[in-house]
């Protein structure tokens, strides 16, 4: 740009960009640039120490392990609502459509007590699955099932509306070529689909490694064993291991940071190699 | 255009790409049970729970006054971060929407950030700013304020975990809108405020009420970056969420659920609405595509002087 | 109030969108720039709006009546623009729209809600639109909408009025009504006007003068007459409507390359061939209308030219395909390069065969 004055058309730019960036810098910088130089102190010496912590590294493990589960459970079981949503009508179909979105709408805590009902021992779902030895509630699955709750909207709702608005002339043009409805699903559709469900399957990821609320009735909580990082730093905190809990935060952090950029390579690789847009 | 086949939702799926009925039923069903098991259930739990010793047994919970506390204090929480990020919205989306500036998309970058950091991180990050040993907490407890395990720390972790709802919505719509009238309005010599006020406002209201919405649900819900700061003093820094928590772990669980129940409604109310405003927003953007078909259409313009 | 806007440049980038430009307008003339898309009118257009501004180190001025008002703010030009899309405010019915510039005056220069009232009436009775106050943008057709939008733009009574592609969006009948409302209307505002056009029948039909950009720079300006019988380069006058072009001397070493044009019109078609004429064989005849429209192969060079004569010379001469007829050129242009390194053209006279040599132009 070469109109040195910076004349805008528009009143009001100033303004509404000063506050902006003076807002956004108190409330997100801040405190982030805060997380930065706390972490700088504690040194790579001292990251690999705390990493190295057993229980840090069970914590992470699970959390991650756990995480990439639902996720995974989740891109297959919200394609799976995504298509019912948009291809077939059945009485109630506004209604479940709307219901998707309850888990954005209720708070954790909520789904993490109503959840722990459900699968615990002596819950309507745990009792019977205790009777065929499966433990849910205080054990891994438990945490997954929880994942998978808060994390559903984005594994639907990202795929939905590419699905919504698929030209079925793609379809019948391979039916037309002989192929079966499998076929054009797997070779016609998914290819489609994929940017769509990879998106959906980061950010549900990416929820589902920061997730608290729901996790923490359902979990137990036992060290080593069913004890999630988010929980751990909240250990941390209260006993102002700051140090430690900024540590585990930062790796948490940047694992979920080079995920989602792992992600984004990938879809873009994708759309170059079809010449497609990213969903 | 008439394809040989059924209307599903006004378009039109020609029999080849219609699925046999058996795994229609097949794949509909197993969404269904996936959904009874995974969303309906755990949300009829709560209201179940609730009333398991009587409706007169739930309702004594909110006799408690660190239960109306509770209330008192997620409304007022709520009450403050909802307008300091819609006033946010407001800025951002008319800066970012209305203008080109250097470095846009590194703001929308930042815009989005709290929503890839853990709410429990979140919390954490406040400590490190604002706690006994943070930046400005020795100066501010000098002052005698308290940030951390008090009322404004409560705040500030909503107003952080909530901070881009509001843009998140305005800024699509705004950008949808155009510049073109906004343009005619400062031709026309009205100055930003009114422009704002009455130009751009009335065509994004929608949006603007479907992010405060969004805002408020997750505000009054919020739970983890709340649990870090607040420090569960009853009576004093105890929202909803956490009080649902205390009372759980004292396995007071007609009460804790009572509790939730509140939380339950309020969140079905926000779908409600959330789904009613998405139906309306749809028909607006449906009503623009008709227009601008009409307005191509030769045969619809009307008379000539 | 007379408008000029001298030494206009602008960039986006590195795309150049106006490069020194320079353009008067006298006091309640119609101007009309004409262009293809991406010429560089819009641009103009904003910039005399205030929704664009030009580079700061160009030197541009804008003068209305004399005063520069380049650092003015687009709210207090006090100019009246219609948007290509018209910019309708969509939550206004068309009173509010119209009566807006009014509402939002200052206190002090607010005209009572009854002066509004019959403001608005007057306009819309002058736009024919009375009784649509109640409607809203969305109820109203495409020329409707337009009409509106100008009564808007009016309705503070600006002295200069600017039209961003104003008929582009209508179809072909609307625009011709509305082209003869425009002028009637703008003479009896008395508004200096200028409006953006790509469509060259548009800005002939429409304007005063005619100012013809291509590629950020003004091509030409000058009367519509001036611009159609005169064009000033090639680019003009293929521009300005249907022409046919002969390259002539490319093969001869020695000679001097030029492109010759001629309009279908003139094109006078004899049924033999004299040593006052050129040779050509018809290869179809399409007369299906008030004018036969002949395509001929030019023996000479083997080009095509497509020529335009009444329906009764057609049908005297009984012109068929396979035919040998006469050509005769009422009026041409042709353009030379001005030297062996320049690629500017001039123009040279075109002497036709048979005919007494041209007076050479003073030059």
């Amino acid at each position: 740009m070469s109109a040195a004055k910076n004349q805008k058309v528009l009143p009001g730019f100033g303004i509404a960009l000063g506050y902006t960036v003076l807002y956004l810098s108190l409330i997100v910088l801040l405190p982030l640039s805060a997380a930065f130089v706390e972490a700088a102190k504690i040194g790579p010496s001292g990251f690999w120490e705390i990493l190295m912590r057993p229980r840090v590294l069970a914590a992470l493990k699970l959390s991650f392990g756990l995480s990439l589960a639902a996720a995974l459970v989740n891109s297959v079981a919200g394609l799976l609502v995504a298509w019912v949503l948009t291809r077939y009508n059945f009485p109630g179909k506004k209604i479940i459509d709307a219901a998707i979105d309850l888990p954005f709408a209720l708070p954790t805590a909520v789904a993490g007590i109503s959840l722990t009902a459900v699968y615990a021992p002596r819950g309507w779902l745990g009792a019977p699955l205790a009777e065929l030895g499966i433990k849910v509630a205080f054990a891994p699955l438990g945490i997954m099932i929880a994942l998978m709750f808060v994390s559903l909207p984005f594994a639907v709702r990202t795929v939905q509306p590419v699905l919504e608005n698929m030209d079925s002339e793609l379809e019948e043009a391979s039916a037309t070529l002989g192929a079966g409805r499998w076929t054009t699903f797997r070779r016609v559709v998914l290819p489609v689909l994929m940017p769509s469900i990879l998106t959906g399957f980061a950010t549900s990821f990416a929820r589902c490694v920061g997730e608290y609320g729901s996790v923490v009735f359902i979990s137990g909580n036992m060290p080593m064993k069913t004890e999630i990082a988010p929980l751990f730093i909240v250990t941390q905190i209260e006993q102002y291991d700051l140090p430690g809990a900024t540590a585990i935060a930062m790796i948490m952090l940047g694992v979920s940071f080079f995920f989602i950029l792992f992600i984004n390579l990938l879809q873009a690789w994708n759309s170059r190699r079809t010449g497609t847009t990213k969903a | 255009m008439h394809h040989p086949g059924v209307s599903y939702e006004g378009k039109s799926v020609s029999r080849a790409a219609r699925d046999p009925l058996w795994s229609r039923v097949f794949l509909i069903a197993g969404a269904l049970v996936f959904l009874g098991v995974l969303l309906v259930l755990p949300l009829a739990t709560v209201f179940v729970e609730a009333l398991r010793k009587g409706l007169g047994a739930a309702l004594e919970t909110f006799a408690n006054p660190d239960a109306r506390y509770a209330i008192w204090l997620t409304l007022l929480v709520a009450g403050i971060s909802v307008p300091l990020n819609l006033v946010f919205g407001l800025a951002a989306s008319w800066a970012v929407t209305k203008h080109d500036f250097r470095g846009k998309s590194l703001l929308l970058t930042l815009i989005d950030l709290p929503f890839s950091v853990s709410p429990v991180i979140s919390g954490l990050f406040l400590i490190l700013v604002f706690g006994v040993n943070g930046w400005f907490g020795p100066m501010l407890n000098s002052l005698g304020l308290q940030i951390i395990f008090a009322v404004p720390g409560i705040v500030l972790a909503t107003v952080f975990i909530t901070f881009p709802f509001v843009a998140r919505e305005l800024i699509p719509a705004m950008e949808s809108m155009g510049r073109e009238e906004e343009q005619a309005a400062v031709i026309l010599g009205a100055s930003g405020w009114q422009i704002l006020r009455r130009v751009t406002l009335p065509n994004v209201r929608w949006a603007l009420l479907y992010g405060v919405l969004l805002c408020n649900a997750r505000a009054m819900g919020e739970f983890g970056a709340v649990s870090v700061v607040s420090g569960h003093i009853r009576g004093e820094t105890n929202t909803v969420p956490l009080h649902v928590e205390i009372l759980y772990n004292e396995y007071n669980f007609v009460a804790a659920f009572a509790m939730a129940s509140v939380l339950a409604i309020l969140a079905l109310l926000t779908l409600v609405a959330k789904t009613m405003l998405e139906w309306r927003i749809q028909r607006l953007q449906q009503q623009v595509v008709l227009e601008r078909t009409r307005h191509r259409d030769p045969a619809l313009v009307g008379p000539q002087p | 109030m007379s408008l000029a806007a001298l030494n206009i440049s602008k960039h986006f980038g590195k795309t150049t969108a106006l490069d020194n430009v320079s353009l008067e307008v006298k006091s309640g003339q119609l101007v009309a720039l004409l262009g293809p898309s991406g010429s560089g009118k819009t641009t103009l257009l904003r910039i005399m709006a205030g929704l664009d501004f030009p580079d700061a180190d160009c030197g541009a001025r804008l003068l209305f009546h004399g005063r520069d008002v380049m650092d003015l703010p687009a709210r207090k030009r006090k100019v009246g623009m219609v948007f290509q899309h018209y910019a309708l405010f969509r939550n206004m019915n068309v009173f509010d729209n119209v009566a807006f510039g009014m509402t939002v005056a200052k206190r002090s220069e607010r005209p009572s809600k009854a002066e509004m009232a019959a403001r608005v009436e007057e306009l819309l009775a002058k736009v024919h639109l009375s009784g649509y106050e109640g409607r809203m943008p969305h109820q109203l057709s495409g020329g409707q909408r337009q009409r509106v939008a100008l009564a808007r733009a009016v309705a503070l009574r600006p002295e200069i009025l600017l039209l961003d592609e104003p008929f582009g969006a209508l179809d072909a009948k609307v625009r011709k009504e509305l082209r003869k409302w425009l002028r009637a209307f703008q003479e009896e505002e008395k508004l200096t006007t200028v409006f953006v056009t790509h469509d060259q029948e548009e800005a002939l039909e429409l304007a005063d003068e005619v100012v013809v950009m291509n590629n950020a720079r003004v091509e030409q300006s000058g009367s519509p007459q001036e611009v159609y019988d005169h064009p000033a380069s090639p680019f003009v006058i293929e521009f300005m409507g249907n022409v046919n072009l002969l390259l002539r001397g490319r093969k001869k070493p020695g000679t001097q390359p030029t492109s010759l044009y001629v309009r279908p019109h003139d094109i006078e078609i004899c049924q033999y061939v004299s040593g006052h004429t050129l040779e050509a064989r018809v290869l179809h005849v399409f007369s299906a209308g008030s004018v036969g429209r002949v395509t001929l192969e030019y023996l000479e060079t083997g080009e095509m030219l497509e020529a335009e004569v009444p329906r009764s010379e057609v049908d005297a001469m009984k012109l068929t395909a396979g035919q040998l007829v006469g050509l005769r050129f009422r009026h041409t242009r042709v353009f030379a390069k001005k030297d062996q390194q320049r690629q500017e053209l001039v123009e040279v006279p075109y002497q036709h065969p048979g005919d007494a040599p041209q007076a050479e132009p003073a030059s």
